[in-house]
């Protein structure tokens, strides 16, 4: 080939490379000036609604930063993610209260044990609304969703990874299991609605005319608390380098001499446990319903994709995006339509940068 | 290997047999029997268009849509703003009611033309929602498309509930006109439907055979099995999976608006997303994507099951058990779809390997000819 060709071709492709670069930092600088825009002009015009979003917006991270932590290093999207969430918080209720539906499924029976009965399990922590025995529950709940993961991997998804199976056919087999999970729960909690705690629990005032009750403030703090244990373990720990690098680069984690067997265990234990801490919280703050999980899928996708595939710090600044916006829409729209704003989103991000404000191009 | 093959013919006969054996012992009668295996076939055949517009679209497409519910609402209420008349009180209050204006006085075309028209418009809207939903999403992963359809099938369920004057918020659309309704005895007018219903899974069942056994359903499946080798050979990807998607969704409208005119009223719970969505779902997985004969026979089994088992509600039940019968409906189909992709991931018919009108005939006509004494040998 002649010089002076070659080197035409080579100016094309540069200058292609670099126009494809210059595309990609506005997209994703355009995307950062958004967020930023949308979390200062909310938490100016709408104080109490941005602050309440926040804190939904954390406890919506824990799900979501398990949900990309499953989607980063198994490959597959999680359906049951949002059913999964919800029967964390019924295994909480059931460790706090025992109860489960007798023959008749709208007459409650007592399992005979429950932390409600340890002495002083009740009586609410300073302004809380619950005492020590929600903690316990917590916790509980937590250890018994993530064996619970475990064993469902085990069970469904890695037969099928060992099968070589594509991505949709994991999909649709989390499409069943999420289906599964919420016959299970209707089958020992019955449809009716339920709550850890019974009585009106009073809101406090603070500066800035927000309206909060404790116990939202107590959630906000648990969620970050765990974001933070979660961040120290994925980027101060090797199994952290390890899952991050499987979420990044599955063939170039194995080469690299790292246990994907082990990887994609801890990755159901900590997607697990922190589901069941989520979907507790969650619940806290309003009730339990076994319909409420399917319901959670689209705003913790929409946080997924936002920050970008296999990205935590992404799901994190992702979740409070959809949360705040959620939050803020009541304003404007009918509060039926918050799934909508979640779903507007998701699309927006679709069209504009598909990948994510994290997310690498693969 | 024998039993595997056992599997199919067994299972089918099992379900039949139960469909049939559970009504007639339990009712001892003859006409009541006949009525309900007609309602029952009914059913299998609108649920039979759903999964093999769902085939279309994933088993030969290779497009995942999640959000059969979007397309299937959007069909059936279509078709019921086309039929009804004008809403006229206060607290009916819904958009169109197209019925009196497509029935001009002639050849009672009251009984059918506003039903021709209602179908078209149910499969054209629905084709349409696809269309703008395919254009953001159609070129990404192919996980993108179920988490966007999933959502477009929520936010319209939640506009049919919160826009009072759109269709009639939670309250639905009830009264839905019926073809052909005046010519019949109301007590035979379901096995007129039945009729219409089979006519209608005939028509889009060849139609959809038709399709994949051309040249064009080659490249749909071509691209399913390989996308970068569709596209180096010179197939517009996109394109394709976007007609595929379409198509798939028009035929979901069409069965949206056969079910309407099934049921007479539609409302936001009739497409819960278990329901109208999932159920379709398992049922192409259990009869075997990639084949039309398996979407159809899925259709069966699992509407089968489903019947089966509230059927067996009416026995001596233990009460833990009979209280809860929807719920353990509900995990045995759950539990189904899981057990098949474990156990049995092709299904009960496999995928079709071959799929060509032309090669078929090619094959007949060999068939036919007497074979030579030196061919044989070859072989």
């Amino acid at each position: 080939m002649s010089t002076p060709a070659g080197r035409s071709t080579d100016t094309i492709a540069t200058t292609r490379d670099r126009l494809r670069n210059l595309g990609d930092t506005a997209s994703a600088s355009g995307l950062w000036a958004l967020i930023a825009l949308l979390f200062i002009w909310s938490a100016f015009a709408q104080t109490q609604l941005f602050v309440v979003g926040i804190i939904v917006g954390s406890i919506l991270a824990l799900g979501a930063i398990g949900l990309t932590l499953i989607y980063g290093v198994l490959r597959f999207a999680n359906f049951a993610h949002g059913d999964m969430m919800m029967l964390g918080a019924y295994l909480a209720f059931f460790a706090l209260t025992g109860t489960v539906i007798g023959e008749q499924t709208n007459i409650d029976v007592d399992a005979g044990w429950s932390l409600n009965r340890l002495p002083g399990a009740t009586s609410g922590l300073g302004d809380l609304s619950f005492g020590y025995g929600f903690l316990i529950a917590l916790v509980l709940a937590a250890v018994v969703l993530a064996v619970l993961s475990v064993g469902l991997d085990r069970l469904v998804f890695r037969p099928l990874r060992r099968r070589g199976s594509g991505i949709v056919i994991f999909a649709v087999a989390s499409l069943g299991v999420a289906f599964s999970i919420r016959a299970i729960m209707l089958i020992i909690w019955g449809p009716d609605p339920r709550s850890y705690i019974s009585g009106i629990h009073r809101a406090q005032h603070y500066p800035f005319d927000i309206v909060l009750k404790t116990d939202q403030i107590f959630t906000f703090s648990v969620a970050l608390a765990m974001a933070f244990l979660v961040y120290l373990l994925l980027f101060h720990t090797k199994l952290g380098k390890a899952m991050r690098a499987t979420a990044d680069n599955p063939d170039l984690a194995v080469v690299s001499g790292i246990n994907t067997d082990r990887v994609i265990m801890w990755t159901w234990v900590i997607g697990g446990a922190l589901m069941a801490i989520a979907g507790t919280l969650l619940a806290l703050q309003a009730n339990l319903k076994p319909e409420l999980g399917f319901g959670l899928i689209l705003p913790l996708f929409a946080a997924t994709i936002l920050g970008g595939i296999g990205k935590p710090q992404g799901a994190f600044i992702g979740a409070m995006v959809v949360a705040v916006s959620q939050e803020v829409s009541v304003e404007f729209f009918a509060a039926g339509y918050k799934p909508g704003v979640a779903f507007l989103i998701l699309i927006f991000i679709l069209l504009l940068r598909p990948r994510g404000l994290f997310g690498t191009t693969s | 290997m024998r039993a595997q093959r056992l599997i199919t013919p067994v299972t089918l006969f099992l379900i039949a047999f139960f469909v049939v054996a559970l009504p007639a012992e339990r009712s001892r009668d003859f006409d009541g029997t006949i009525s309900f295996l007609a309602g029952f076939a009914t059913t299998v055949g609108m649920y039979a268009i759903f999964t093999l517009a769902l085939n279309v679209q994933w088993g030969y497409t290779g497009v995942f849509n999640f959000g059969v519910a979007a397309f299937f609402m959007v069909g059936a209420y279509t078709a019921a703003i086309f039929t009804k008349s004008p809403a006229d009180s206060e607290y009916v209050t819904y958009i169109g009611g197209f019925g009196e204006i497509l029935s001009p006085p002639f050849l009672n075309s009251d009984q059918w033309l506003p039903f021709l028209v209602a179908t078209a418009a149910a499969g054209l809207m629905s084709g349409l929602l696809a269309l703008l939903l395919a254009v953001p999403t159609l070129r990404l992963r192919e996980d993108y498309l179920a988490i966007a359809t999933i959502g477009v099938a929520e936010l319209l369920r939640r506009v049919t509930i919160q826009e009072d004057g759109l269709v009639n918020s939670n309250r639905g659309l009830i009264g839905i006109p019926r073809p052909f309704h005046d010519y019949f005895d109301p007590a035979d007018y379901k096995f007129v439907y039945l009729a219409i219903v089979v006519v209608v899974l005939v028509l889009v069942f060849i139609a959809v055979e038709r399709g994949i056994r051309s040249p064009w359903g080659r490249v749909l499946r071509a691209l399913k099995e390989d996308e970068q080798a569709a596209t180096a050979s010179g197939k517009n990807v996109f394109a394709f999976k976007m007609q595929g998607f379409v198509l798939g969704a028009v035929i979901m409208g069409v069965g949206g608006a056969v079910f309407a005119y099934s049921r007479g009223s539609v409302g936001p719970a009739t497409f819960e997303h278990f329901f109208a969505t999932f159920l379709f779902w398992a049922m192409l997985i259990v009869g075997g994507s990639g084949n039309s004969r398996g979407a159809v026979a899925g259709a069966f089994v699992v509407w089968g099951l489903w019947t089966i088992t509230l059927q067996l509600n009416g026995y001596d039940l233990p009460e833990v058990v009979r209280s809860r019968i929807f719920f353990i409906r509900d995990f045995v189909v759950g539990a189904l779809i899981v057990a098949v992709l474990l156990l049995r991931p092709q299904g009960l018919f496999p995928e079709e390997r071959r799929v060509s009108i032309w090669l078929d005939r090619q094959m007949r006509r060999q068939r036919r000819l007497p074979r030579e004494p030196d061919q044989e040998a070859e072989a």
